[in-house]
Order: structure tokens, then sequence, then C-alpha cells
């Protein structure tokens, strides 16, 4: 099997400060820190686990800043055999649909079986890239996937849906996945994997090294365009317990208690 | 200006809310930019859809077919591309739920259209439609606007308004399958029903629920201190059943369950869009976060702003001294 799996560096905003920046059309990240994006460390796993059982290679795609490289490392640590990272500030990447072309530009010079995706880039949320991809590459694909067999050919994948239910679709290879999180647990990178990985193919390239024209993938070749960012009014309702920890929990409780809410 | 198309999501002989959500937007729009709203409904045998469908919509274009029993995206981007080829809508818009996401972004693709996904809202300005959209789960929203030629398409999201009353009595016309035989490349064999735990977290009148912010599940104990000094189960964010602190069953939000107790006290969870979708109809709902921009607070009854490590114990401790 030869699989290619994507990855994305995003930044983890759930515990910071997110603020629009000065031009209205990005969000200052001076102070975010930044981590492979999650559902993306499930695929590498994933992937890595295909490779195992049926032999075979894994390599790596990324497009982004250099800073993605210890991302790449460690992918490639976990099994990964070489990688490419596309690092072009051209690219629109606030349009998945550039995103895809640029990512399938790699791949298509190549023969491959599956390319794994993460379902969703926690930053955008826009659960887009891999399914565009597929279209692009003209191959078959199933989104939101929880479980892979691969088969002569085939594979026969789980889909999850709304409410804990999933769908089993056989699909004929090449083919890509989105995978969802949960899928499998991610193993910790060995150290002697992180060593070899260091000696590892990371080719860095352009868009005119795929065979692109900035053209085909920059803003103004985007059929979509950002106005402007802007923080969501947030309408909150909720009594507001004010005090130090201690007090808060009191207040919480008496408030629980009293108010007939248990 | 040209028709809103709709396409209806159904599964498993339910018509799914998200079908009707879309349809009350597109009224909304409808009445500011004008053009008929048409609903695409593809199935096998649904025809009290589509005369349910025809209550919000001026046109259900229906195809009924055995081929389309159950939902392949394939199959429905082939008959989508032929119907939108022939009518140039000026809008498409399909559910974000697990069948547009694998949908959507192919159809866009294939026929070049300008595409924007998870939309939470539509404007209409400079003539067009104009979504908007959020970004790091909730934090910042972005307005877009569609460069060149309509038809425009997007995804929706799910549970962002409340669906109107039926007002129209559209014509159901229906035709015939562009698409004549099965697709090879991809087929579906089955549904698998959701797990079923030793606790129906559905029923719970009381839902302690936790999220990454626990981080490590040794810490759980807390948690289930809680639970038991206020007789109610534990449920959790899909990040907590992810990392395996939870079973797969306790997991609120879209691809969990849907819950509705009296009261739900949300630990450590940000507030993302899918798990709000699960909890949002509790009566009472807690919430504590260290983030005072933590979307959960926007659902929220009683915000606790602080170090979760350093409330839950105490809590904990006071409500066992209140209860006796
Ligand atoms: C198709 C799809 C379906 C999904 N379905 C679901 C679903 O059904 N249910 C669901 O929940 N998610 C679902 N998700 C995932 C969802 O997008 C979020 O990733 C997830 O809900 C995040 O979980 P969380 O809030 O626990 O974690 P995070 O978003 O990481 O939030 C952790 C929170 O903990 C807070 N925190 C950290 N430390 C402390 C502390 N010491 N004290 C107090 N607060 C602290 C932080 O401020 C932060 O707000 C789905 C995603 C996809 C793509
Ligand atoms: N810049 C990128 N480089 C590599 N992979 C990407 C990039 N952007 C998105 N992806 C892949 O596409 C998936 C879905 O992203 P999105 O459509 O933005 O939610 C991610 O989980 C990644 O696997």
């Amino acid at each position: 099997m030869k699989t290619f799996v994507c990855i994305k560096r995003v930044p983890d905003t759930s515990e910071s400060v997110v603020k629009v920046d000065a031009s209205g059309k990005d969000v200052d990240s001076s102070k975010f820190s930044f981590d492979i994006n999650d559902a993306d460390n499930y695929a590498v796993e994933e992937a890595v686990l295909i490779k195992e059982a049926n032999g075979g290679t894994v390599q790596v795609i990324c497009a982004g800043p250099q800073d993605s490289d210890v991302m790449i490392r460690m992918a490639l640590a976990k099994g990964g055999d070489s990688a490419v990272r596309i690092d072009d500030p051209r690219i629109n990447s606030l349009d998945p649909l550039k995103v895809a072309k640029v990512l399938a530009a790699v791949i298509k010079s190549e023969e491959f079986d599956l390319v794994l995706t993460g379902c969703m880039a926690a930053d955008d949320g826009g659960m887009a890239v891999g399914v565009a991809l597929a279209e692009e590459l003209g191959v078959s694909h199933a989104a939101m996937v929880k479980k892979v067999q691969v088969e002569d050919g085939k594979v026969r994948v789980q889909r999850e849906l709304e409410g804990g239910i999933s769908e089993v679709v056989e699909i004929t290879l090449p083919a890509v996945l989105t995978i969802q999180t949960g899928i499998n647990e991610p193993r910790y990178a060995p150290i002697k994997g992180i060593r070899q990985a260091q000696k590892k193919e990371l080719k860095v390239l352009k868009i005119e090294d795929l065979g692109l024209d900035e053209n085909e993938v920059n803003e103004a070749s985007s059929l979509i365009e950002l106005q402007n960012l802007y923080m969501p009014e947030v309408v909150s309702n909720a009594e507001v317990i004010e005090g130090e920890p201690e007090e808060k929990a009191e207040i919480m409780a008496t408030k629980l208690v009293k108010g007939g809410l248990l | 200006m040209g028709a809103i198309y709709v396409l209806a999501e159904h599964r498993q002989g339910v018509l799914r809310d998200i079908t009707l959500e879309m349809l009350t937007k597109a009224s909304q729009l409808s009445e500011k930019m004008g053009g008929e709203i048409v609903t695409v409904l593809i199935g096998s045998s649904v025809d009290s859809f589509a005369e349910k469908l025809a209550g919000y919509s001026d046109k259900v274009l229906y195809v009924d077919d055995p081929l389309f029993a159950d939902y392949n995206s394939d199959k429905y981007q082939k008959v989508l591309v032929e119907l939108i080829n022939q009518d140039k809508p000026e809008l498409v818009m399909i559910g974000h739920t697990t069948q547009g996401v694998d949908l959507a972004p192919a159809l866009a693709v294939e026929m070049k259209l300008p595409f924007v996904t998870d939309v939470i809202d539509l404007e209409f300005a400079d003539g067009k439609p104009q979504p908007v959209r959020s970004y790091y789960s909730g934090k910042v929203n972005a307005n877009f606007a569609f460069k060149g030629e309509a038809p425009y398409l997007i995804t929706f999201r799910e549970s962002t308004l409340e669906v109107a009353e039926p007002s129209k009595q559209g014509k159901v016309e229906k035709i015939e399958s562009p698409l004549k035989e099965e697709l090879d490349y991809r087929r579906f064999i089955e549904y698998v029903e959701a797990e079923v735990g030793d606790v129906d977290i559905t029923q719970s009148e009381i839902l302690i629920a936790v999220g990454r912010g626990l981080r490590e599940e040794k810490n759980m104990a807390i948690i289930e201190d809680l639970a038991k000094a206020v007789k109610g189960d534990i449920c959790g964010s899909r990040a907590a059943t992810d990392a395996g602190w939870l079973a797969h069953d306790r997991q609120v939000g879209t691809s969990g369950k849907t819950v509705k107790p009296k009261l739900y006290i949300a630990i450590g969870i940000s507030g993302a869009f899918q798990h709000l979708a699960g909890m949002k109809g509790a009566k009472t709902i807690v919430a504590i976060n260290k983030d005072p921009d933590a979307p959960i607070f926007s659902v929220a009854d009683f915000a606790i702003v602080d170090d979760l490590f350093k409330v839950i114990p105490k809590l904990t401790e006071k409500l066992k001294e209140l209860r006796g």
C-alpha cells in the first residue's frame, strides 16, 4: 500500500484569547501555541497501522511554514517514510479548494493507493479539503471515517454519521479517506524513531515545482473572498458567579441546593 | 434572481432537521433577494417527505428511484450536477452534516462553483448572498463574498435557527433519475447502530459533563465524587470519549447523544457547536471553564470562570454538606 497522509499545523486556541488583528482579515497569532491538527494525528497513526499490516510506504504532505517541520518529523518518527512540505505564501490557504489543488499536485506525480486526511482542521473547521482533494485526483472518497479495513483492491470503511450510528461503505482503491478523531490510539514517537526521522527525506517545494502556476492557487484566483473578521457578539444570559474559587464553589452549591436544581 | 436550491437530507426513513432549518433560512433570504425556493429530494419511496417539503418550498424536485435507497455521495453528485447545469440556480444549500461534507466539496470542484463551507448565516449584499462563517471553534466570525458567477454553493451548519411554520404550497415535480445504473466504486453496505451502554444518558435528569480541560484520566476521580454527591450520571465531550476517559455512549453532541436533563454541569468543555447541539436543550446549564471567551458560556445559566481543579472539589464538599 502506498499511502499519503496530509497534515496541517494549527494553533491551539481552546484556551487562548483570539483577537482580530489590525488588518481585520487575520487574527493575532503571536501568543498561540501550535501543534499538529488533532484529526491529522489520528490520520498519521492510521496510515502507519495500514503500513504495518499490509506493507508499503507512508508519505507525509504538509502545506505550511517552516515551523511545521517539527510536526512532520514527528510523523516520520512514528513510521512515515518521507515528506513533502509546500512552503509558499502565495497559496490562498483560506480557500479549501486551493489547498486541495496544491496537495493534489504533489500526489498526482506518483502512484498511490490511499490518501488520508483529517476530517477537519481545528482552525478553519472547514471539513472540505479531503473530499475536494479526492475530486481533484479523480478518485473515490469517504468522509468521517472511523474504521478502515483494507481488502483486495478495496477498502471497507465505517463512516461516522450523526447520533452515534455509522454506515459501512466499500470503496475501490485508490481513494481518499478523511479520518475522524478517536479511530485509533495515536502512539508516542519512539526515541529511536525520532533519531531516524532526522535522516528521512523532507522535500520543501514551491508551487512551480509542482507544475502549478501562481494564478491557479493564489487569492486572486479564488472564487471566494474574505471580507473581514469580527468578534461574534457573545450573547450570554448567564449569571456570572464571582469571588475566589472556594467562594464560587460555595455560592454555586447553595444555588443548586436552595434553588431546587438538584 | 435565480432559484435557491436546498438539498433535502434524510436517513433511515427520517427527514433530518437540517432540511427544514435550511428552508427556513432560504425563505428569509428569498424575501430579500427574490428567487424561488426549490427543494431537491433524492430518495426511494419518500413521498411523504415530498409533501411535507412542499409546505416550505415553491417547488420540490423529486427523484424517486431504488438507486437512491441509501445515500451515496457519488450518486447524489451526478444528479446534482445535472440539475444545477439545467436550472442554474443562484444558490445551492447543502447541510454541513456528515452527509453534506461528504458531497459538497467534490461538487464544488467538479462544477468550479464558488464554495463556502460551514456557513452559520447568510446576508444579502451587493446583489448576492453573502455567507458568514466561524473560525477557531466559534471565537471569530468571518464575512465572505462570492466572486464570479452563480451558482454559489454553501454547506449550512445545523441547529443555528428555529424552524418556521410551513407557509407555502409548492408543487411536487417528479423527475426521472439522471443516473441510470449503480456505481461500482462506492457501495453502501449497512448501518451500524450506536453502542448501547450501561446508562442511557438521554434519560438522565442530572448530568456531569467533562471535557479536555480535565487533562488526564486519573482526574476523573473528582468528577466521580461530584456525580455521586448530586446523584448524577457522567457524560462528556468528544475529546473526553476519544481519550478513553469515558465510554463512547456517554458522548454528548452531534455525533453522540442529544440530552435534555434538568441540570447539566459542563466542566472544562469549550462548547464547540457539535457539543452545544447535543445539550443546549438542558433546563439549567452550569459551565465551569477558565477561559472567559469559551463558547459554552453562550448557553450557560450559571458561569464560573475559573480553574476547575480549584472549584470542583470544593463544590462537591459543599454540596455534600448542604445535602447532609
Ligand atoms: C464531525 C464532527 C463531529 C463531532 N461531534 C462531537 C460531539 O458529538 N460532541 C462533542 O463534544 N464534540 C464533537 N466534535 C468535536 C468538537 O468539534 C470539539 O473538538 C470538542 O467538542 C472539543 O471538546 P472539549 O470542549 O472537551 O475540548 P476543548 O475544545 O479542547 O476545550 C477544553 C476546554 O477546557 C478549558 N480548560 C482547560 N483547563 C481548564 C481548567 N483547569 N479549568 C477549567 N477549564 C479548563 C479550556 O479553556 C477549554 O475551553 C465533533 C467534531 C467533528 C469534526
Ligand atoms: N495546509 C495543509 N497541509 C496539509 N494538509 C492540509 C492542509 N490544510 C488542510 N489539510 C488536510 O485537510 C484536512 C481538513 O481540513 P479542512 O478542510 O480545512 O477542515 C486536515 O485535517 C488536513 O488533513
